[in-house]
């Protein structure tokens, strides 16, 4: 009824390829797209702009990174922590060497960094896979921990071990720092982003991101049928490196303003692992509902008694938030392990066929 | 030319040198790498029965170890609350066999490790509310654990043995004996070990597999009870454990994912390995190699013998 796509004629193969063919696709996104770009804005104080949406964001960017490797291509990985840690440090660097440079271009920059150590710790990938593959990710994760820590050179001799975020103007704007507005940064990180996710879009609908979802779902076949694992594997990790690399150097840049090796720990990786687990492998909207329910769910635990007038403690809180998400996460392997993602996929075939149970 | 001293020579006449520092630094990564053995095994227990990858073993560790200090606190006297801490292990199991195994039965390997994965937050979650997210203190004492250091005179110096880590070599011995024994002689022990070969042939002559899975997670609770006691007493019971605990995946390369002796050779490997590392080798890096020494082994080993030392060749049919 709500979801009809009767009338909706192609007569093109272009048109037919489109990435959203039904035209009510096209308005959810128009709307979407209005919302985050116009309305929140509009209408969001500083904080909701500046501790929800652009994290928000950064993590689904993140959660798309992980969703590429674990996703589309079937490589579980325990190290995205890491590999944000790498593209946050080196854009840091690519700012002390080169000041003078754009910082949207340091930002983008950054992430091939990302993508060439996320290569290098992909390459046991070709011989293992499965649980095993994790574990060699676990190796990547507290190596470059330590060598945050040690490698004094990556955060410029300084004191404290973290690195800070000058200010920088892109066009003439504070883009970041102390005096760039929150405004300024939600509109960096959402065209970035947004950006991003279009160009996966595309790459996984391509010859690229087709032969990952062969190498996932039966790797010897895809070998017969002229597949070349190293090809696919490699260009799986680095793309998802990449993603991963931009969202850490946006996290520092655009959100927390300062960094140390903490904010890329191992907690991290299991943080956007939810995201990606909860949304739905295999799904990029997926990541940006995954990415809303992790990351604002405690937010929202934590508001919630203040709301009602129960006083908990902050840390009493945060094991609640704990308990409540490993609940969820078991809750929902158990009913609908896709996640999210085929929820609003099966509510889209609900609405299509109402009234009707069946089409 | 000084790199390769510092590699080659410098760490081999420093050994020659000091021959006590030498046994020192085993004994500390032999101990270690106990306790690294008894996390894997915990690991092993539960792969082979059930094909599952039980992230949450390390945190069951933790949670058991809290239990203990958490009902000793009440007044409990110590050994009652030991087994009472048995017991509440024996619970967690037949909740998780029937919550959350039973649902996901026959679900892929990725989403049974996520499941554990989740069942670690929230038993990490369950276990601050209840107890407390500080650290706490083993009751070693009370439950008649030694303490207390016995120097041995050796090449001229002095190596110091704790009476704690005599005791948890002994007590993890014993432990594994036992598990042989009970695996190799009881009738549930051979059950467990029909069910690690072949689900199928096991349920058609009537084993029943979610009996067999709420033992195995039992056992590697009373596993996880025993690390916990034992690595309580050498540091504290807290949650930092965890990251530690994970140090037990690369044991489990080494050894292999199937192998009860594997995971203790591996972390006997593990443990000595990355001791010696970091008090000979570690300067060059500039110390805390320990943090990642061991899964970069792993890594190494990976390349070369991906079944591990003792697991079994994995064969993919098409």
């Amino acid at each position: 009824m709500f979801y009809r796509e009767a009338g909706q004629f192609k007569t093109n193969y272009k048109a037919d390829q489109a990435i959203f063919p039904i035209l009510q696709d096209k308005i959810g996104l128009g709307v979407i797209l209005v919302i985050a770009a116009v309305i929140i804005p509009f209408f969001g104080n500083d904080f909701f702009i500046n501790s929800i949406m652009i994290p928000f964001l950064i993590f689904s960017l993140a959660a798309i990174g992980l969703n590429i490797l674990t996703g589309y291509c079937g490589q579980l990985s325990l190290g995205t922590g890491a590999f944000m840690g790498v593209g946050a440090y080196s854009c840091y660097k690519l700012v002390t060497i080169f000041p003078d440079v754009n910082i949207l271009i340091h930002v983008l920059l950054s992430g091939f960094f990302a993508a060439i150590v996320g290569c290098v710790f992909g390459l046991p990938s070709l011989r293992i896979k499965g649980l095993y593959l994790a574990i060699t990710t676990l190796a990547a994760q507290f190596f470059l921990e330590w060598a945050f820590i040690r490698v004094a050179w990556l955060y410029n001799y300084n004191d404290s071990g973290a690195i800070e975020v000058p200010t920088k103007t892109a066009f003439g704007i504070a883009v970041t720092g102390a005096s760039a507005t929150p405004m300024t940064r939600y509109f960096v990180v959402l065209g970035i982003v947004v950006a991003l996710t279009w160009v996966a879009s595309n790459v996984i609908r391509g010859r690229i991101g087709r032969s990952w979802m062969m190498i996932r779902d039966m790797d010897i076949a895809a070998e017969l049928m002229g597949i070349k694992p190293l090809n696919a594997k490699l260009s799986a990790f680095a793309m998802s490196s990449y993603y991963c690399g931009v969202a850490g150097a946006l996290m520092v840049f655009m959100w927390l303003g300062a960094a140390e090796v903490e904010s890329f720990n191992i907690n991290v990786s299991f943080q956007v692992l939810f995201m990606v687990i909860i949304g739905g492998m295999g799904s990029l909207i997926g990541c940006f509902m995954g990415a809303a329910l992790i990351f604002i769910l405690p937010i929202v635990i934590r508001s919630a008694p203040e709301i009602v007038g129960l006083n908990i403690g902050a840390a009493t809180a945060e094991h609640i938030t704990q308990l409540i998400i490993g609940s969820l996460i078991i809750l929902f392997l158990i009913v609908e392990p896709h996640g999210l993602a085929r929820m609003w996929q099966i509510g889209k075939e609900k609405l299509r066929n109402w009234p009707f149970p069946y089409g | 030319m000084d790199l390769l001293n510092e590699i080659f020579v410098a760490p081999f006449v420093l050994i020659g040198e000091l021959p006590d520092l030498f046994v020192q630094t085993i004994w500390e990564g032999f101990v270690a790498g106990i306790l690294y053995a008894l996390i894997a095994l915990g690991f092993v227990l539960i792969f082979k029965a059930s094909g599952v990858f039980n992230f949450a073993q390390g945190i069951m560790v933790v949670f058991a170890a809290l239990t203990l200090v958490g009902l000793h606190a009440l007044g409990i006297p110590a050994w009652i609350a030991l087994f009472l801490t048995i017991g509440v292990m024996a619970l967690l199991a037949m909740g998780i066999e029937r919550v959350v195994l039973r649902p996901l039965v026959g679900q892929h390997d990725a989403i049974l490790l996520m499941a554990t994965i989740g069942l670690t937050l929230f038993l990490k979650g369950a276990g601050e509310s209840i107890f407390g997210g500080e650290p706490k203190t083993m009751i070693t004492t009370e439950l008649g654990l030694p303490t207390g250091v016995t120097d041995l005179e050796m090449f001229g110096g002095l190596v110091s043995l704790q009476h704690l880590d005599i005791a948890a070599v002994v007590i993890a011995t014993v432990m594994v004996i036992a598990l042989a024994i009970f695996f190799s002689k009881t009738r549930i022990g051979r059950a467990l070990r029909a069910v690690a070969d072949d689900h199928q042939a096991a349920l058609s002559v009537g084993i029943s597999l979610n009996q067999i899975w709420a033992i195995v997670w039992f056992a590697a609770g009373v596993v996880a009870l025993v690390t916990g006691i034992m690595w309580g007493a050498r540091s504290d019971v807290s949650f930092a454990l965890e990251v530690i605990a994970l140090k037990a995946l690369a044991v489990l390369i080494l050894g292999g994912f199937t192998s009860i002796p594997g995971a203790i050779v591996g972390g006997l490997i593990i443990g000595i390995g990355e001791k010696i590392f970091e008090v000979y080798w570690g300067g060059l890096f500039g110390g805390g190699v320990e943090a990642w020494f061991a899964y970069m082994l792993a890594l190494i080993f990976l390349l070369f013998r991906p079944q591990g030392l003792f697991g079994e060749k994995i064969i993919e049919r098409v």
